[in-house]
């Protein structure tokens, strides 16, 4: 079975000799921008940019589609919710009735609460866990990491990279591409 | 600071201060935050961790205490059998609303001004509701079976009561501490990495790097990330909402005049803004002197809190006030007579205390020179958490201690052992935050980058001014 790009990077089966891709630097969040909606012109399509921050623009530039996490939260919500009412129904109404101050055994209105806090307690989950899967974190390795000047992305540098999977990807074509569209510190990857 | 306009007669007003002053670029914006949590420790640091873990020290002494002597130890008595102990988790719990809301629903209305001080606030919260936790778990007198209020089968084949608010709040408090972590710690990822990739050990480049998940920076992240942080936010909102508002039909739904009121919900979720806006104050104006973070939390951001402070301390009156309209307009005598009684009784005194802290203090914030002075503002700070604790005391001992019949009336006298929990709760809060001010990024670095001017992607192309990061 063939495994999924990311997989079969962090299990080593690349071959040494594949560079995982190329790496440019750019001056400032425009510049980056504008970067990278050459890149997605130039027919590039496994290509991310890296920022300290999120930039505004970004997800059209680079031709980025809507995430499906709203769904997936969704789905969380409505389990909380149903699955709290259940819960109470059948512990208060049918699994051990106990009959308190007169009040049915099936009292809807009581179990408002706790069925809004489970609804929102999954919702929650649902949200953090579908970000993780979604953006495959945690990923404690990743070659962009080897490069030295990496380290300021997350401080006051922007990056833009291109994977070798990409089939576009041409070491000489791609690094002219990001000579002339203004990258700087133009770096092969190693896996 | 703003331009000294003389006198501006009914003319546009002044474009708002820049939310960071100084100068900064992304650099050295990085630097000032994260030299916090990596500089040497200062000796105060020292100093000040020592003190509340002392605290923190008598707090177990007086748990382990209360759990081998029984509720006893405590002021509760006949009566009076809510002490200290709910008035501290109510105020606990009403402290941390004010963290939510600032990263919350400041976040849904765009309040750009949030990205300062929201980090801080979240980190306040979950200390809250962490000392908060603590009290009702050790008022249920036999805490070995504080279990049986989740839903955990038992060998007694019952289920928890789930018509009864007390069990709500159980859902509610988890909930709240839960995401509020939850939401904390997806916001730090991003700044959690900026520290590692400064890490200068391989120990801090380990742990930093372990917590930050191996976040870089990608903006397919950062697309995921914000939507998932926006969803977050929308499910916070409703939550903090609910969670006083449950807190507050432990009284509600209960049958004592005094606390049987429909007003008690938007009364202590307003309350509790109310407060946790003060302690976020109380906390972050010595920070910010001591940590050098005063370009980020200017007195602009200070200035907007005093606002909040003072809006929603006129709610709190007014919500006083409706309560004793309400005693007298309902003809419901025992009504009427717990209302004279809070006020005339044997614990105006309390009540008196409550009422200048909370509805007379903020006055002082009509005045803008008042409302930007760094002492008026802290002193004001202190003493709305301090009526916000009486208000609590008020509504909790009063009604209980004068109900229905007379011959069951009681005075309630905290004991030492009380006075020695509360002070311990405080222990555990400030050892956790110091422990955050040290060892975590306090502010928002990666939120704050992209409101300066130069995070614009058309940066450069127009002029800069003053305004321009504020919309």
């Amino acid at each position: 079975m063939r495994l999924p790009h990311f997989l079969r990077l962090v299990t080593g089966q690349l071959p040494e000799d594949n560079p995982f891709g190329i790496v440019a630097e750019f001056d400032n969040p425009g510049a980056l921008l504008h970067a990278a909606e050459a890149v997605r012109k130039a027919g590039y399509r496994a290509f991310d940019v890296h920022s300290p921050f999120p930039i505004h623009g970004m997800d059209e530039a680079m031709g980025v589609r809507r995430t499906i996490l709203p769904f997936l939260v969704l789905g969380g919500g409505l389990t909380g919710c149903v699955g709290a009412l259940a819960m109470q129904i059948w512990m208060m109404a049918y699994d051990y009735p106990l009959v308190i101050s007169g009040k049915p055994l099936m009292s809807i209105p009581a179990y408002i609460p706790v069925t809004f806090e489970l609804t929102i307690l999954l919702s929650g989950f649902a949200a953090v866990g579908s970000m993780l899967f979604l953006n495959f974190l945690p990923m404690l390795y990743h070659p962009l990491f080897k490069h030295e000047p990496f380290r300021k992305a997350t401080d006051n540098a922007f990056f833009l990279s291109i994977e070798a999977r990409d089939k576009q990807f041409d070491v000489e074509g791609t690094r002219s591409l990001l000579e002339s569209i203004g990258g700087r510190n133009i770096t092969l990857l190693e896996p | 600071m703003a331009v000294a306009h003389t006198n501006p007669p009914l003319q546009q007003a002044p474009p708002d201060e820049p939310l960071v002053a100084g100068g900064h670029d992304f650099a050295s914006a990085t630097e000032t935050v994260s030299r916090v949590a990596e500089s040497r420790t200062p000796k105060g640091w020292y100093v000040a961790f020592a003190i509340a873990v002392t605290f923190l020290g008598v707090l177990a002494v007086v748990i382990s205490y209360l759990l081998w002597e029984g509720v006893g130890v405590w002021g509760v008595n006949n009566p009076v059998g809510w002490g200290w102990a709910i008035v501290n988790f109510v105020w606990w719990i009403g402290i941390g609303h004010a963290g939510t809301l600032i990263s919350a629903i400041l976040f849904l209305f765009r309040q750009k001004w949030r990205t300062s001080i929201n980090r801080f606030a979240e980190a306040m919260t979950i200390f809250a509701v962490a000392c908060a936790g603590i009290f009702p778990g050790i008022h249920v007198g036999r805490v070995w079976v504080a279990y049986w209020l989740f839903p955990i089968p038992n060998q007694m084949g019952i289920w928890p009561q789930f018509r009864s608010p007390l069990l709500w709040d159980v859902f509610a408090v988890s909930t709240y501490a839960t995401i509020s972590v939850l939401f904390w710690y997806v916001g730090m990822v991003p700044d959690l990495a900026t520290l590692r990739d400064r890490a200068k050990t391989p120990l801090r480049r380990i742990a930093y790097g372990i917590f930050a998940l191996g976040w870089r920076g990608s903006h397919r992240h950062w697309h995921v990330y914000e939507v998932a942080y926006l969803v977050l936010a929308g499910v916070s909102t409703p939550l903090v909402l609910s969670v006083h508002s449950v807190v507050s039909f432990d009284f509600a739904v209960s049958v004592l005049p005094g606390w049987h009121t429909t007003i008690f919900p938007p009364y202590f979720v307003d309350g509790a803004i109310f407060s946790g806006f003060a302690m976020v104050m109380t906390l972050m104006i010595p920070a910010r002197q001591w940590f050098g973070l005063k370009d980020f939390v200017t007195l602009r951001h200070l200035e907007n809190m005093n606002k909040i402070l003072l809006a929603t301390g006129m709610i709190v009156g007014y919500a006083y006030s409706t309560e004793f309209f309400i005693a007298w307009y309902s003809g419901n005598l025992y009504e009427r007579f717990t209302f004279i009684h809070r006020a005339l009784g044997p614990y105006a005194w309390a009540y008196w205390i409550m009422i200048s802290c909370n509805v007379i203090s903020p006055q002082l914030f009509w005045f803008r020179r008042l409302r930007r002075s760094i002492p008026v503002m802290f002193v004001v700070s202190i003493f709305v958490n301090i009526g916000m604790w009486f208000e609590r005391y008020v509504i909790v001992v009063t009604s209980l201690a004068s109900d229905f019949l007379p011959s069951s009336w009681d005075y309630f006298s905290p004991t030492l052992i009380d006075v020695l929990t509360y002070l311990g709760s405080f222990g555990l809060f400030f050892t956790l935050f110091l422990l955050f001010l040290r060892f975590l990024p306090v502010l928002a670095l990666a939120e704050i980058k992209a409101i300066m001017p130069q995070a614009h992607a058309h940066h450069g192309h127009e002029p800069a001014h003053a305004g321009h990061a504020t919309e």
